[in-house]
């Protein structure tokens, strides 16, 4: 039955399950079913990476393929499957999302039923969203996914929780009507009335098969690969977000639980970034490299404003919430420099991003727990009264900064590695991005942390307990792993690279190798 | 050889990871300190016994790559090559490693015993030992890596220990904030030290330093123009770090550090890195003669302009960070001349008697209940005899009298800045003469006289006004009081009399003394009747590849000449040493330096606030960033958001009001009922979803239907 279906449904069998058979009245059975489900998912996704063979190209870069008619009359097809870049994030959503919801425990405390179920239900639409190929059941999946992270941050949210609700849902659904246009435009894409497919000799239907598109878009002419590009990029952008699309973000960060939050920053804000990667790219290779240049100043635009914008806030998730402006800047821009190494460091920073903004949301949720306060003028001196609590801030905000040896610098290095093989100075102003980043998480740091303990609501404050303890060493065990030892995750995305390389710029590797001298070095010294 | 290599960083960081989970638990009991201690020094002792081993037992330079660690991809390198721009993990053991690797390992652990002590009554005792060894492991990542984005993560590392160790009594807000300087004024050097790495994957396609400087050897004039700009984004990295002009400023902040890091990290390793970066790219470096002028040039100010600094200050460590700062100068200044021996020579002796100046200050303060500022000081030599030998043998060092260590470096480098540029040279014989001048006052102030401390604070109360401001805390010394002290937990806030510090202090102290005489002795001169070229510069000499074939020589003039200048400088050196004996130790009134301090008010405030320039720096870089900022952020959420919020207001007033004006009014007139109907339905469902539902399906009709209107305008 495919094993791509077990990952993406057993979210959705624990919520029905819950739905079903858990009285309301029973909390702490619904968490410990949610609990299991979501470890059962995340086992089953490391089964996934165990079973996924990174060497594999060409067609059968993707893997655990199920394929089956759905509504043949319009070409739609139930199309799963996963190259490296949805296996890393889908592992990245099972992984976060048993996070979320362990997270929650202690945070939720009324509906809980609803609260596990739509958490869920949301996990199964964010991992269908990645394992679909086939573009009607991504647009399904896509909107699956919307619903239920409106009624979490809508019923469990903050004080302004529905206005940041609607903002959110409004934002993104304008978006995703654009995405869908543009997905009409391809599927009507025509010569005088004939399915473009079948003048290719690629079938005689209609079709939303993403692969196939992939195989195609470059022969649509480069005039109408902008428009549909343009309707891609709105769909994306505002996920993303981009400037001056991402003034959603804030709010619905800031009003979200911490659950949502930490789903909403590690899985969904990569829809956006994923969709330009998987479609946008390799289906409209002329209007990518036609539009290089504005998405790179908005980028950098992103980047710049986004991390000035986060230096003066106060509201510590208000904060970490722009700050995610600035990281997805750096994410798009390592993209959207087309080689090797702005498209890696790319897809990294988006599995990066989402272990260290996660992490750090959940740290501020901790502490709301306790204070009530996101307030960053409420705290000052924590590290003497939670010192574990301050160590792992730190890490994760280390992380968060890009210092090396931790996460965060694998994939900023890398996309700037590639940012700068294509254009210095894009590279130069990306970097204003690194030094202001410090600036803002250390003057952060030291706000809540250090300084006098000088206020007395603070000074019984206790430090984490062994829940709250477990998911944060995991998550800081991530960061370490991945800044020491990023070798898994190169591998398996290297392929797909590869060929999104191909689709978006075949003559990138028809130059020759560059030559190296013997090492005078050596030579030298065995004298 | 290649895994035992990997123990020597690997101990220190597992110490640091033990220690680091145990300071969760309760501080402070004898027990734990023990189980500490183990920790710490045996990890730090065994790392170094390691190092000392492979040092003596590699002959040749080699290198070893554990593990490929970023494998970013294939990239186009200038000439229109391909090349896999692969990141190893990877070490590197040559002279100059070698040589750096000994002064980590081994002034680490000195100053690891010598914490032992100094340390022995602070909470927080095992949190500390856990950063030193962090540092320890960053550190030798530095100098052990084997390409340029290794080094990249131990220079961040360091600098994240520097924040953690300035940082280490957060709760005083002084110590915070230095910290958070520390660190972002070196992300500003590490800014142009990235980029310069990028920089170098453009032009020579890989960082690893056997094959950069291979290809750049090769063919200098091919590369001689990329040279220059990396080498001046390298140099911004290595002026961050290495407290150059302009970002020198973090350093005297760092002295909010307790003592022994102020020893290791901001005066004998970490801040070294930048020298040792550049003499590592020296081959680079010699291809750009703009470049080298720079760092001449950088060294050369820094050199002088902190030195003028240190003239004015009266807190013992901030005496000492000027002269680090322009101590580190003279590096640059050597290295910038083209005499890279010479510079990492300096970073060596250096590394001996600034260690062994900053400890024996820390046995001071230690001393003397926690004081730092000197004009408290005064008469210690009876208290603190060895204290006193140790540290009168490190200001000789310092000062370059001939047969102390400094003597031979800062002679090097003269020599070579002579060759140079006279101009260049007087600027750094000059800069010995005010430091033989200020490191002297510091040991008169501190050991000379009697003690002004307890014993009713003396001169300072009993001619107040009057006096020069040489004693008096002016109202625009910006940065005094208990600021200065690094003694945060004030366990001995109380009068007492000074007394000398215990043995794994004193004896650390001894050990650096005797290095600040005899270390300098490898570099003996050939005009002093050692050969030529010496034994240090032989050894380093397959680290100085031949650039375009031709072989790299070491500067030699007449030893005529050599003898002349080292005369001079020498001769400049003892004029500064008797001014601060006359002003300081013959006349316990200081009564010279005051009145010129009053004399020339104006250049004396301008000393004594360092210039002003971290007030300019604040003024300008700090608050114009934060209030940009703060438009930024007033934009974002009232014009960005605000065109969102205006579209929702305009869309529900033109569509939701304006589709039921258009109701009441056209539709209305025509069929009644019907109108009723549609109007009641449609305040139905606004009040279903606030009004908001409806009105999202009319932005997205109307969006539709102008993409769709757009498309078929402007299709071609």
């Amino acid at each position: 039955m495919g094993i791509l279906n077990i990952v993406t449904y057993t979210p959705l069998l624990g919520a029905a399950v819950i739905l079903f058979f858990i009285r309301s009245d029973n909390p702490k059975m619904i968490r410990y079913a949610a609990t299991i489900f979501a470890t059962v998912d995340f086992i089953v996704s490391l089964f996934l990476w165990w079973g996924f063979d990174p060497n594999a190209s060409g067609s059968r870069l993707f893997q655990f393929r199920f394929v089956r008619d759905w509504i043949p009359s319009l070409g739609v097809k139930y199309d799963f499957g996963i190259d490296g870049i949805a296996l890393l994030l889908i592992v990245l959503t099972t992984f976060m999302g048993l996070i979320a919801i362990v997270s929650s425990f202690s945070a939720i405390n009324f509906r809980e039923k609803e609260y596990y179920v739509l958490l869920l239900l949301l996990q199964t639409g964010m991992i269908g969203t990645f394992c679909a190929l086939d573009f009607f059941l991504f647009y399904v999946f896509w909107e699956v996914m919307l619903v239920p992270m409106y009624f979490i941050i809508g019923i469990w949210g903050g004080p302004r929780k529905l206005y940041a609700a609607i903002k959110f849902f409004l934002f993104t659904l304008a978006g995703s009507v654009l995405m869908l246009l543009s997905i009409l435009a391809l599927y009507f894409f025509n010569d005088d009335g004939i399915p473009f497919l079948h003048i290719r000799g690629l079938g005689n239907g209609y079709t939303f098969s993403v692969l196939q598109y992939h195989n195609i878009g470059h022969l649509i002419p480069p005039s109408l690969q902008f428009w549909i590009f343009l309707g891609f990029f709105f769909g994306f952008a505002i996920k993303v977000p981009m400037f001056p699309f991402h003034t959603w973000l804030p709010d619905a960060h800031t009003e979200a639980p911490t659950a949502g939050s930490i789903i909403l920053a590690a899985v969904l804000l990569k829809m956006g970034t994923y969709g330009f990667v998987r479609f946008a790219l390799p289906i409209l290779p002329d209007a990518t490299r036609q539009l290089i240049l504005p998405i790179v100043v908005l980028s950098i635009i992103g980047i710049i404003y986004g991390a000035l914008v986060t230096l003066v806030q106060k509201d510590m998730k208000r904060l970490i919430a722009y700050s995610s402006v600035s990281h997805l800047g750096f994410v798009m821009l390592g993209m959207f420099a087309l080689n090797p190494m702005g498209l890696k460091g790319s897809v990294i920073q988006m599995i990066n991003h989402g272990i260290s903004t996660g992490a750090l949301f959940l740290l501020v949720g901790i502490i709301y727990e306790r204070r009530h306060s996101r307030d960053i003028a409420d705290y000052g001196g924590l590290a003497k009264q939670m010192p574990m609590y301050a160590t792992l801030f730190l890490i994760a905000a280390l992380s968060s900064m890009g210092l090396p040896a931790l996460n965060g610098f694998i994939g900023e290095f890398t996309i700037l590695l590639g940012v700068a093989n294509r254009n210095i100075w894009w590279a130069v102003f990306a970097a204003i991005g690194i030094v202001l980043g410090a600036a803002y998480l250390l003057w952060l740091y030291q706000r809540v942390f250090w300084g006098p303990l000088d206020n007395p609501a603070n000074r019984t404050v206790r430090d984490l307990n062994r829940r709250e303890l477990a998911m944060l060493v995991a998550l800081s065990a991530v960061m370490v792993w991945i800044g020491i030892y990023p070798k898994p995750i190169f591998e398996v995305i290297e392929k797909p690279v590869e060929y999104v390389m191909g689709k978006v710029d075949p003559a990138y590797m028809n130059r020759p190798p560059i030559q190296y001298p013997a090492a005078v070095a050596e030579a030298e010294a065995s004298k | 050889m290649a895994s035992l290599l990997l123990l020597v960083p690997l101990l220190p960081a597992l110490g640091a990871l033990i220690n680091g989970i145990r300071s969760f638990a309760r501080p402070l009991e004898p027990k734990n300190k023990k189980t500490t201690n183990f920790f710490a020094l045996a990890s730090t002792l065994l790392s170094a016994l390691i190092a000392s081993y492979l040092v003596a037992t590699s002959g040749a330079a080699w290198e070893h790559s554990y593990y490929t660690w970023i494998p970013a991809g294939v990239g186009h390198v200038s000439g229109g090559f391909l090349s896999d721009f692969t990141v190893n993990f990877a070490f590197r053991i040559d002279p100059l490693s070698s040589t750096m690797l000994m002064v980590v390992t081994w002034i680490g652990f000195l100053i690891h015993v010598y914490a032992t002590g100094y340390m022995a009554h602070e909470t927080g005792y095992t949190r500390f030992f856990a950063y030193l060894n962090l540092f320890m492991f960053m550190m030798l990542l530095l100098v052990l890596g084997a390409n340029y984005v290794v080094m990249f993560v131990g220079w961040e590392g360091v600098g994240l220990c520097s924040y953690l160790l300035i940082g280490f009594y957060y709760e005083k807000n002084f110590a915070a904030d230095a910290g958070k300087k520390a660190f972002v004024v070196n992300r500003i050097g590490d800014f142009g030290f990235i980029l310069g790495i990028f920089l170098i994957f453009n032009t020579f396609g890989t960082s690893d330093y056997a094959r950069v400087f291979a290809l750049a050897s090769a063919h200098p004039l091919q590369y001689a123009g990329a040279a220059t700009a990396i080498c001046l984004l390298l140099f911004i990295g290595a002026c961050g770090k290495s407290a150059q002009i302009p970002l020198y400023v973090w350093l005297p902040d760092a002295m909010a550090g307790p003592t022994p890091v102020s020893a290791l990290i901001h005066a004998a390793t970490m801040v070294t890195a930048g020298v040792y970066m550049v003499v590592r790219s020296n081959v680079l470096f010699r291809l750009s003669p703009v470049a080298m002028m720079v760092v001449a040039l950088v060294g050369a100010a820094t050199a002088i302009f902190a030195a003028t600094i240190g003239l004015a200050q009266n807190d013992i460590k901030k005496v000492l960070a000027y002269s680090t700062v322009s101590q580190l100068g003279y590096m640059f200044l050597g290295a910038g001349v083209g005499a890279f021996t010479a510079a990492i020579f300096h970073l060596m002796t250096h590394a001996f008697f600034k260690a062994c100046l900053f400890l024996g200050a820390g046995s001071v303060i230690h001393g003397c209940g926690g004081e730092q500022d000197m004009r408290k000081m005064g008469g210690l030599r009876k208290y603190m005899p060895q204290t006193r030998w140790t540290m009168l043998v490190a200001t000789l060092a310092i000062a370059g009298m001939p047969l102390f260590a400094g003597f031979y470096s800062k002679d090097e480098i003269l020599a070579g800045a002579f060759a140079f540029h006279p101009g260049i040279w007087f600027l750094g014989a000059a800069g010995a003469g005010l430091t033989a001048f200020y490191m002297f006052r510091l040991y008169f102030m501190t050991f000379s006289g009697h003690y002004r401390g307890a014993e009713g604070v003396g001169i300072e109360t009993s001619e107040p006004e009057h006096a020069g401001d040489d004693l008096i805390p002016s109202s625009v010394h910006l940065d005094q009081g208990d600021a200065h002290t690094d003694k945060g937990h004030g366990h001995h806030a109380h009068a007492h009399t000074p007394h000398e510090s215990p043995l794994v202090m004193t004896g650390v102290l001894m050990i650096l003394a005797i290095l600040s005489i005899f270390g300098g002795w490898i570099g003996w001169p050939a005009a002093m009747g050692g050969g030529f070229p010496t034994p240090f510069q032989r050894w380093l000499k397959p680290v100085l590849l031949p650039v375009g074939g031709r072989q790299f020589h070491f500067h030699e003039a007449s030893h005529a000449q050599e003898l002349i200048l080292m005369a001079a400088s020498v001769g400049i050196a003892a004029v500064g040493i008797f001014l601060a004996f006359r002003f300081y130790k013959r006349d316990e009134t200081w009564a010279v330096p005051k009145r010129l301090a009053t004399r020339l008010r104006p250049i004396y405030g301008l000393l004594t606030n360092k210039y002003f320039v971290d007030e300019i720096y604040d003024a300008v870089v700090v608050q114009t960033t934060l209030i940009f900022s703060r438009a930024l952020a007033w934009f974002d959420v009232n014009i960005i958001d605000g065109l969102v919020n205006l579209t929702r207001h305009v869309t529900v007033f033109a569509f939701g009001h304006g589709s039921s004006l258009f109701d009441r009014f056209v539709v209305d007139g025509a069929v009644n009922g019907l109108a009723d109907a549609a109007a009641g339905s449609s305040r139905m469902f606004r009040k279903l979803q606030s009004g908001f539902v409806q009105n999202y399906a009319l932005v997205m009709g109307a969006g539709i239907v102008l993409i769709a209107a757009v498309y078929l305008f402007l299709k071609p």
